[in-house]
């Protein structure tokens, strides 16, 4: 209980002193997750779509294999990516290893299965709404991936927020592949691990629950932007 | 661009779904001008007989030729489904959304969304969310929709089920208007009056097949078939 107080005391003082190293990493956090988010929407979300609207011969199998890469092990890519990226691999060259993009590489393969997969479900359904109509209009695949995502972009939103969620909170991949460096790769979760295994309890919960704050912050923002439940269902 | 609607003939055409017959080799013409009104029993085909016509349901054999190439005579026409399909946008945008998919320019989209909004009577509707509207202003809606591409051939599937006298008038009035300035329509329907009112010829389907075809109104009058006579003055027919 003690720790935990301590650590409500400190995440506060580091707040609002705006301490220099807390500022740094949380806005690195950010801008890793974010990216990462953009990105994964930019492939899924017209993916999902495609998915959806799409008769194709291994289609169910396709549907079945995103499904189960949502539970992707985030060491396991982070291990993966660190080979691919390391210099004896073959993207060794580009020197990205321990560097913010080598994060953003990790998460993009984590969540982009994830918003894929909510982005198909939402989408099915619409699609089954809609599919006489965009049919007998004479839609191209492209005009049709489109008017669903327009139209269905309230529950895309559910998917994106999920991906950043799991981005955001992720430390296996980006520790890996990020290395936890300090003013280079360290991040809000890299540094609270590194904070707990030193023992510095107080200031591992302070940056816990800059993180929880973070994450909720970013989550109303995202609603206020879209302004969702604010017609009613749609 | 003035051309006149196609014609279009069905040659053995046959829709069978699960092994089950929905259009038994069906032969029918039907002229490039006219009102037609299909009628017939649930179950008939009706639906799947303007499905086949607008090009969307597969067919399991047979023809079906217009008087035009197939994709040209597609793009001249529009269908009025009888759940209407929302799009879950404004009454504008679900209006617009035809043209845009045209890539008009967005003035002229404007100008034609406000222009079929009066027509249609939702005006005073336009910001309205098309998926909250009244039965009557939704059908009302996927009519405009239907015809705000001035299409040559329209087809209807019951527009009117469900709705009541009011709504009823309001469509069959802007479906008067639009046949008159020449467009062709082929319109399924159950309400017996309504065909009365309307059709300029008749199909009665029955298990699958055109059972009678004439024109309107010696067919109510003197049906050669006593099934089609039966189902005219009110019987049930199966």
């Amino acid at each position: 209980m003690n720790d935990i107080w301590a650590g409500i005391m400190q995440a506060i003082q580091l707040i609002i002193a705006l301490d220099a190293d807390l500022v740094e990493i949380t806005l690195r956090s950010l801008q890793v997750s974010l990216s990462a988010l953009v990105i994964a929407s930019t492939i899924a979300l017209p993916l999902g779509t495609w998915l959806a609207i799409r008769r194709f011969r291994f289609r169910r199998a396709t549907i079945a294999t995103l499904n189960a890469l949502m539970g992707l092990p985030p060491v396991v890519v982070g291990l993966i990516v660190y080979l691919l990226l390391s210099r004896s691999g073959p993207f060794g060259v580009l020197g990205l290893l321990f560097t913010p993009t080598a994060m953003i590489i990790a998460q993009v393969i984590i969540i982009t299965p994830l918003i894929a997969s909510i982005t198909h479900q939402a989408m099915r359904e619409l699609w089954a709404e809609y599919h006489d109509l965009l049919i007998s209009l004479n839609t191209t695949n492209r005009q049709r991936v489109m008017t669903l995502i327009w139209d269905g972009r309230r529950a895309l939103l559910t998917g994106a927020l999920a991906g950043f969620g799991r981005a955001i909170g992720e430390v296996g991949a980006i520790m890996i592949v990020g290395g936890n460096i300090d003013h280079a790769t360290r991040v809000l979760t890299t540094a609270i691990a590194l904070e707990t295994g030193k023992g510095d309890f107080a200031l591992a919960l302070g940056l816990g629950f800059v993180l929880i704050a973070l994450a909720l912050l970013v989550n109303f923002a995202i609603h206020a932007l879209s302004r969702t439940e604010r017609h009613g269902t749609w | 661009m003035v051309s006149v609607a196609p014609s279009v003939s069905l040659k053995d055409v046959s829709v069978k779904r699960r092994g089950k017959p929905i259009l038994d080799a069906v032969t029918l013409d039907l002229a490039a001008s006219g009102f037609t009104i299909v009628l017939g029993p649930n179950g008939a085909g009706k639906t799947t007989l303007l499905k086949v016509l607008h090009g969307v349901e597969r067919i399991t054999s047979g023809t079906v030729a217009w008087s035009l190439p197939a994709a040209d005579a597609q793009h001249m026409q529009a269908y009025v489904f009888q759940r209407p399909i929302m799009l879950r946008r404004s009454v504008r945008d679900n209006l617009a959304y035809p043209l845009q998919l045209q890539g008009l320019p967005k003035a002229q989209i404007a100008q034609q969304a406000a222009h079929w909004a009066d027509k249609i009577g939702l005006t005073d509707m336009l910001d309205h969310p098309a998926p909250r509207l009244s039965g009557g202003e939704k059908q009302k809606l996927a009519v405009g929709r239907a015809l705000i591409r001035t299409p040559q051939v329209l087809f209807l599937d019951e527009p009117c089920a469900n709705l009541d006298g009011r709504a009823t008038r309001e469509i069959e009035t802007i479906l008067r208007d639009v046949h008159a300035q020449g467009t062709r329509v082929i319109m399924t329907t159950h309400n017996l009056g309504q065909a009365r009112r309307l059709a300029s010829d008749v199909v009665f389907m029955l298990k699958g097949k055109p059972h009678e075809q004439g024109a309107a109104p010696q067919i109510f009058d003197a049906p050669c078939t006593p099934e089609a006579k039966a189902f005219f003055q009110g019987d049930i027919v199966e």
